[in-house]
Order: structure tokens, then C-alpha cells, then sequence
């Protein structure tokens, strides 16, 4: 699922295997557990985390099919990557995103959870499939593109266009911060980027308070209940009764091509 | 005052005559009509909203020569805006503003809540005209100019120097998407978009969801109560 490696002062945390890496309950519980590997090594105040991926995929979002067969699970999922995206905006260390395949939706923002985001140019791209599926956005989502996404046309391009930004359009737009013409070498400037930072010698502890005040927009996003933004409107013939509103992605059922869009790589 | 028309699955409000289009409560309630008119339509979750408007101006601000002659119709139609705003925000469509002549404070807001503006560039400017008439922005409309301009220089330059603001600079600000050679170029161009974003299919609903999320910040300025910085220096002559 992940796997967690030591190479200096830099911790590099990989999503493994050829598949999608959908944000399932059992990744991110794993994925959480790396982190506090992470924040209990006495070195950390001096280290740079970098998160990277095998395969076509950075991670292709929540799990749906998951939460279609148990839609409970659905608020487990958020929970949980509210939880450690909380985690990785605290976290004492610089952070890297490595992105060598495709981020969609909550795997979008899990990339954006990072303070610089390398990708690769040759392939793939960064995707907030949402509208493509019918789901409104969370509004922790949306502080989190705030944040992160400067140009208010550019915002509206992420949130409400749901275009398919490859590397050099998150160049354009702010997001990515430097592209490569490979996965090999997206990693490589990581550790390279990685090194440097560790060498300038800042103090984690204080490097990690000052992220969480320059993003606590988005920390008081993620601990507000909003429930009420997460609902989906009925359109009559699209969806199931209204009643079905607490149940964001219960909706998707009935259309197979919303679950198909976002495997359709 | 304002007219509604249909063109497949366009919907296109225009701001009629060679006037001002001063936004006085009167415009500002037909204004609104339309919109409930809009959101009525059965085919309105897979449509769109092109906002244009005849002759020299898009709009001038506010009726300042109304209020002058009746104070209390300042707060009606600061009321009205503000309502016409948030419709706009929770739209279910997407919206274009065909900027064909000069936008000024109200109006200048009012061609900045829709998602797309497209601007003529052989004439006229977007102008926050508040400065040079002695007044002060209303917090509600510093937090439309920060959602929809980006850059800390451009907001000063719009809000604290009264830039007029024309489409060519409007561009580098990022508050104007794209500029065209003539008024009718720049309603072709939007209706053409308008073609393109509907043929992607996008449920409306969805959509205005997500707008709402995104500009939750400007929504909730809207909803609090803030006359504090509503008060209007009366300048004499310039008005």
C-alpha cells in the first residue's frame, strides 16, 4: 500500500503497486501511520518528506466503488484524509509532492497538502473530477484550492471547469513548481530540491508552526462540520430521491459513466 | 429597463437603452425578475447566463442622484444589489458578462459576479469609482475585488488609485478573460463561449454549488450587516 524509506534526512513515503491508489480506509490509515513514524524519528526537526508513487497514478481519489457497495464508508474516507491532511500541514518538515502519474479529486489534493509539488510533463494530470461526477466539491476542498491556486480565473478553471491540467498548466497556474521530462527524473529533482532544503538548516518545530498559520484557512475548513455543503442536489431524473441528499455519492449508481470517468485513463 | 431573451440554451440579459443603466431599485428589481425567470426555466440546469447591455455604458454604479434627493434609497438598493449578487453567486449555469461599455463601482461588481468577462477593447474602462467621489467601498464589494482579482498590486490599483481600468489591463489583472475589436465581437465571443461551456454538459446545480463553495467568503460578507462603512460623504459638486 505505502512504504516508508530513509535516505539521509529525507523520508520518502510511496504509494505502491500499479494501481490507483484510491484513498480507501486502509491506505490512509497506513499512509497516517507513516506520518507518525515519521514525527516520532528524532531527527525529523531536520528532514523533508517527499511523497511519490509506482505506476499511471499519484492517486485517483477516494475509494467510490467502495463507498457505493458501503456508503457509510464514505465519511470514514473524509475523516480520515481530513485527518491526515491536518497532519501534513503541521507536519515539522518541509514536504514535497512527487507527482508521476495522475491526481484526481482527493488525490489532487492530496498533493497540494505539500509545500512544492514537482511533476512530471511527459504524462499525466491534475484533476478536480468532481464536477465531471456530480459531486459538489467539499468546502475544505475549496479552501485547500484557495490556498494553493492564486489567479481567481484559475480558481474558477479547478473548481469549475474540472480541466485536466497537465504539468505545464500547473506551471502556468501556480500549482506545480517545477516539471521534469520523467517520473525518474520528477524524483530525482525531488531528493535533489529535498537536499538543498535540508542544507539551508531551518528548525522543523518552527517551520511547521508557521505552515499551519499561513494555512489555518484551510485547518479551520477541515474542522468546521460541514455536512450541509456536502450534499447533492437532485436534478429528477439524474438521481434518486432527495432523501438520498446525506448520501454524497450514493447518487453515482445509477450512472455508470461517473464511475467509469474517473478510470477512464 | 432590461430584457430576457432565449437562444437555444443561452439566456441573454441585456441592460437596454442609451442611458446609464444606473442601478436604481427599480432596474435592480427587474434585474432580479429576470433571474427568478432564469431559475424557473425547466431546461435552466443545463443552461447559461450572458449578462450584456446597449449603448456607452454597461452600467454606472449606483442612482447617486436618487439617494442625494432620498437617503434612505442608498440602503434599498445597497439591499437590492446585494440580493441580486448572492443570485448570482448560487446561479445553477454558468455566467459570462459581455462588457460592452464602461463598468463604475455597483457596476464594476456587477460585471465582476458573473464567471467570465469578456470586455471590448477599443473603448471603455472598469473603473472603482468610489475614491474620486469622496466615498467608501463597501466591505461587500472589497470582498468581490479580492476573490475576483488576485494580485495585492492590482486590488491597490483598482480600490486605492481608482484605476480606470481598460480590457488590455483588465487582462494583465486577470479580472477580464479575454478582449475583443468591437462591442457586437465581444457578444459573438460570448455567446460563443457560452456554446462551448453548455455543450460540456456540466449540471447546473452542481455547478452553482460549487460556485457557492468557492465564493463562500463573499457570500457570507454579503450577509453581514455592515452600514459602518456604507456612509456616503456627499461631495457637493461632483455627484
Amino acid at each position: 500500500m505505502c512504504t516508508l524509506e530513509k535516505r539521509g534526512r529525507l523520508f520518502l513515503l510511496k504509494l505502491t503497486g500499479d494501481g490507483e491508489h484510491r484513498l480507501n480506509p486502509t491506505l490512509l490509515d497506513n499512509i497516517r501511520s507513516a506520518i507518525t513514524q515519521i514525527r516520532s524519528d528524532p531527527s525529523s526537526s531536520q528532514s523533508v518528506l517527499i511523497t511519490t508513487s509506482d505506476g499511471k497514478f499519484f492517486s485517483n481519489g477516494y475509494d467510490l466503488a467502495l463507498a457505493a457497495s458501503d456508503p457509510p464508508l464514505r465519511a470514514v474516507m473524509a475523516a480520515k484524509l481530513q485527518s491526515l491532511v491536518a497532519d501534513l500541514i503541521s507536519l515539522p518538515m518541509p514536504t514535497i509532492a512527487a507527482v508521476t502519474g495522475h491526481a484526481s479529486a482527493a488525490g489532487f489534493l492530496l498533493a497540494m497538502s505539500h509545500d512544492y509539488i514537482l511533476m512530471r510533463r511527459d504524462r499525466g494530470f491534475l484533476y478536480m473530477s468532481e464536477l465531471d461526477i456530480e459531486l459538489v466539491l467539499p468546502a475544505w476542498f475549496m479552501s485547500m484550492i484557495r490556498m494553493k491556486v492564486v489567479s481567481p480565473a484559475a480558481k474558477r478553471d479547478v473548481a469549475l471547469t474540472a480541466e485536466k491540467i497537465t504539468a505545464d498548466r500547473g506551471l502556468e497556474m501556480g500549482i506545480v513548481d517545477s516539471s521534469h521530462g520523467s517520473a525518474g527524473e520528477t524524483v530525482e529533482a525531488a531528493v535533489k530540491l529535498g537536499e538543498e532544503i535540508v542544507r539551508r538548516g531551518a528548525d522543523g518545530h518552527v517551520y511547521g508552526r508557521m505552515r499551519e498559520t499561513l494555512l489555518r484557512e484551510v485547518l479551520h475548513a477541515i474542522g468546521s462540520n460541514e455536512s450541509a455543503s456536502n450534499g447533492v442536489r437532485n436534478s429528477g431524473s439524474k438521481f434518486w430521491s432527495s432523501s438520498w441528499r446525506t448520501s454524497t455519492w450514493s447518487a453515482f449508481l445509477l450512472l455508470p459513466r461517473c464511475v467509469g470517468r474517473s478510470a477512464r485513463f | 429597463m432590461c430584457t430576457l431573451e432565449k437562444r437555444g440554451q443561452l439566456f441573454l440579459l441585456k441592460l437596454t437603452g442609451n442611458g446609464e443603466h444606473r442601478l436604481n431599485p427599480t432596474l435592480l428589481d427587474n434585474l432580479r425578475s429576470a433571474i427568478t425567470q432564469i431559475r424557473s426555466d425547466p431546461s435552466s440546469s443545463r443552461s447559461l447566463l450572458i449578462t450584456t447591455s446597449d449603448g456607452k455604458f454597461f452600467s454606472n454604479g449606483y442612482d447617486l442622484a436618487l439617494a442625494e434627493s432620498d437617503p434612505s434609497l442608498r440602503v434599498v438598493m445597497d439591499s437590492k444589489l446585494r440580493s441580486l449578487v448572492a443570485d448570482l453567486i448560487s446561479l445553477p449555469m454558468p455566467t459570462i458578462a459581455a462588457v460592452t461599455g464602461h463598468a463604475s463601482a455597483a457596476g464594476f461588481v456587477l460585471a465582476m459576479s458573473h464567471d467570465y468577462v469578456l470586455m471590448r477593447r477599443d473603448r471603455g474602462f472598469l473603473y472603482m469609482s468610489e475614491l474620486d467621489i469622496e466615498l467608501v467601498i463597501p466591505a461587500w464589494f472589497v470582498a468581490v475585488i479580492r476573490m475576483k482579482i488576485g494580485s495585492p498590486a492590482a486590488r491597490r490599483d483598482v480600490m486605492l488609485t481608482a484605476e480606470k481600468v481598460t480590457a488590455e489591463r483588465g487582462l494583465e489583472m486577470g479580472i477580464v478573460d479575454s478582449s475583443y475589436g468591437s462591442a457586437a465581437e465581444t457578444i459573438e465571443a460570448a455567446i460563443k463561449l457560452g456554446e462551448e461551456i453548455v455543450r460540456r454538459g456540466v449540471d447546473g446545480y452542481v455547478y452553482g454549488r460549487m460556485r457557492e463553495t468557492l465564493l463562500k467568503q463573499v457570500l457570507h460578507t454579503i450577509g453581514s450587516n455592515e452600514s459602518a462603512s456604507n456612509r456616503m460623504r456627499n461631495s457637493g459638486s461632483k455627484l
